[in-house]
């Protein structure tokens, strides 16, 4: 490898960290800082990546908005349906067993799989960038790059340090993390905190459609495209360090960088390395990078 | 007592009755109803049922009668589902499936308990090689042969240097030694393998491979969302108008209207064409859009093919299904007039079919010619 191919690879793993941090964003809120187990995270990132699809022709024709009305209008619906599950399922899990938060999320993807194949069928679609950012830079001699991976790397360290600061900055990150270490102590200080927590959720699912949308354009849509994300999205959660947004941060950038180069340099291999280095992080360091509190 | 001894007969009776020549044939259908290649089930019995229905519903005289297990392409459950069909439903004959794991699975049971297997789809090599058994047909293809036919179309076209990039999986790897062998043995060099995990979709590092070593030509094995993504990916960064990119037919089936005008102009081989305008594959076509509302595709012609050659091989005993070595006598010798053009089987049961060249233009595979005629899979490790 010479040092041009090497820069471009470093450049690409850097692309696919934040694609990763971006996709286990919503991930990070939900399980890390919520504390619910919640399977059904790949099912919101397709649901998201649907939309970006199926919602485009609409919002086209009744608000005459392209790509980024696509983006609003999905995070909207996001929030609501997010709202709504938390209303349902979710408020009666907390208190319960990891198992049965385990077993209803679970259930939750058959459903959304379900649907999703009665409402889109079962074929394969791909989103085209919107027409600002859908040229290219020309890298190297032969390569260009895609001007839409840098605007997704964009949104997530957007995203990134918007949560950051939301969770470390804020009266309301605080109460939130508070209530995920002692639901009753926070309750009796006055806050509401089933409202709260209603919120959050809905925040975390429209985080996780948002990030479906945004990367729709870069990894097409098709069935199951949310279960092959969901084992990424924990490990880089549990690399990070529960309820951590730099830890889930860093963990998605050493992935990328692992998963890069170790596609290229030991290709037999590839396969178990973003594996083997959990082991080994959780080994050295038993509760992740960062743990918060 | 009496009543119940009565009883007994009578269910005797009538389970006899259903082994007689009058009775329903039990077909089990095992093919995926959900999951990543449902699609591609519904198409394998939609064609599979289209055959039985211009028949009149009857194969060798005998009704048919469907028994449907959703396999959801999960090799873990395989045996369990196909045990069911042989031993609860009591099927006569099995059909099925699209993921080659499964398939596997129901190769080595039916290769077990001697039920008559046709595989209307997965194209693992071992199915018609080591696998390979007496009851066992396939209707479709095996991993090798697109792959080999393109093989010699990249060396006709005078590239050298060629990089392979696929899924570590058994299906990519065959196809890619396919193409290897074909390529090699007419001059030209793979100088490259490059491979990742299935079903991993992040290629840039891997394309950014390709540009480092600046071969004449790619020779790729993708399906599914994964197809869409490495030829969407493979022309945005820029490859496409450098170095052109060759694939096994499945890069470009059922995909087109998702890559759009990235799959302009790429070059497939595969045993069917969209437009082969031969009049059998027009009276297939116009039969299957008028029953199912649906243009057909290449697994829709497998599953009717399939079902043809059931039909053969029961014609033959006149619908007894016992008749084990008659029935692969009959479809051995037959020609099977498929949409895809008339083939018949190799020794190992795998179809001797002309391997097409399709060039994607307006959301389309365009016929080219024929890559490779009458390509018989060498059927490596089969003992039979």
């Amino acid at each position: 490898m010479d040092f041009a191919t090497f820069l471009i690879q470093c450049l690409n793993s850097l692309q696919y960290g934040l694609l990763l941090f971006l996709v286990a964003s919503g991930l990070t809120l939900i399980f890390g800082i919520m504390g619910v187990i919640n399977l059904a995270h790949g099912s919101f990132y397709m649901i998201g990546a649907y939309m970006a699809f199926a919602l485009a022709p609409v919002v086209a024709t009744t608000f005459g908005g392209g790509f980024f009305a696509t983006l609003l209008v999905g995070t909207v619906l996001a929030v609501a349906l997010g709202y709504v599950l938390e209303w349902i399922f979710f408020s009666f899990l907390y208190e319960r067993e990891h198992l049965q938060q385990v077993l209803m999320t679970y259930g939750l993807i058959l459903v959304f799989e379900e649907l999703r194949s009665l409402a889109v069928g079962d074929d394969v679609h791909g989103v085209q960038p919107p027409e600002i950012l859908a040229g290219t830079l020309p890298l190297g001699e032969m390569m260009t790059y895609p001007v839409y991976r840098l605007f997704v790397s964009g949104v997530c360290l957007a995203l990134a340090i918007g949560m950051w600061f939301v969770f470390t900055r804020t009266r309301l990150g605080m109460m939130i993390r508070a209530g995920s270490t002692n639901r009753e102590m926070v309750q009796s200080l006055g806050i509401d905190i089933k409202f709260l927590y209603r919120v959050v959720f809905a925040a975390g699912v429209a985080i996780a459609v948002l990030a479906g949308m945004v990367a729709a354009p870069v990894s097409s849509v098709y069935p199951g495209m949310g279960n092959s994300v969901l084992i990424i999205c924990f490990v880089v959660v549990v690399i990070g360090g529960i309820g951590s947004i730099r830890g889930a941060l860093l963990a998605a950038l050493l992935i990328g960088a692992v998963d890069t180069f170790g596609k290229v340099l030991v290709p037999q291999a590839a396969g178990v390395l973003v594996y083997v280095l959990m082991a080994l992080i959780l080994l050295w360091k038993p509760d992740g990078l960062f743990k918060a509190g | 007592m009496k009543l119940k001894t009565l009883a007994f007969a009578a269910a005797l009776a009538v389970s006899s009755a259903a082994q007689a020549q009058g009775a329903k044939l039990k077909v089990g259908l095992m093919l995926p109803a959900t999951g990543t290649f449902a699609a591609l089930g519904t198409a394998i019995e939609n064609g599979f049922r289209l055959h039985v229905a211009e028949q009149g519903g009857k194969l060798g005289g005998r009704e048919i009668e469907f028994v449907k297990v959703d396999d959801e392409s999960d090799p873990a459950k395989a045996t369990d589902n196909v045990n069911k069909l042989i031993k609860r439903d009591n099927v006569d004959v099995l059909v099925g499936t699209v993921h080659s794991g499964v398939a596997m699975a129901m190769a080595k049971v039916a290769k077990d308990t001697g039920t008559l297997l046709l595989v209307p789809n997965a194209g693992a090599d071992a199915v018609t090689g080591p696998m390979c058994a007496p009851n066992i047909f396939r209707s479709s293809f095996s991993n090798w042969q697109p792959g080999y036919a393109m093989g010699e179309v990249v060396a006709k076209k005078g590239h050298k240097n060629v990089v392979t990039i696929t899924w570590k999986y058994a299906a990519g790897d065959e196809s890619v030694k396919g193409f290897k062998e074909a390529f090699e043995k007419s001059g030209g060099k793979v100088v490259k393998e490059l491979s990742l995990p299935f079903p991993n979709v992040e290629f840039q590092a891997l394309l950014t491979e390709i540009a480092a070593s600046k071969p004449d030509a790619v020779y790729t094995f993708f399906a599914g969302g994964g197809a869409v993504k490495f030829v969407k990916d493979y022309a945005a960064a820029g490859l496409k108008k450098n170095i052109p990119l060759y694939g096994a037919g499945f890069l470009t089936d059922g995909t087109l209207e998702a890559q759009g005008a990235d799959a302009d102009g790429l070059l497939t081989t595969l045993h069917y064409s969209d437009s082969l305008n031969t009049p059998r594959d027009n009276s297939f076509r116009l039969a299957y859009a008028k029953t199912y509302k649906l243009q057909p595709d290449v697994y829709a012609v497998q599953g009717y093919d399939a079902a043809q050659m059931l039909g053969i091989g029961l014609a033959a005993v006149k619908g007894d299904v016992s008749k084990k070595a008659e029935i692969a006598a009959a479809i051995e010798k037959a020609k099977i007039d498929s949409p895809r053009g008339a083939f018949s089987v190799s020794k190992a049961h795998n179809p001797v079919q002309d391997i097409y060249l399709r060039q994607v233009s307006g959301k389309e595979n365009k016929l080219v010619g024929v890559a490779s005629k009458s390509l018989a899979d060498p059927a490596r490790g089969c003992r039979m």
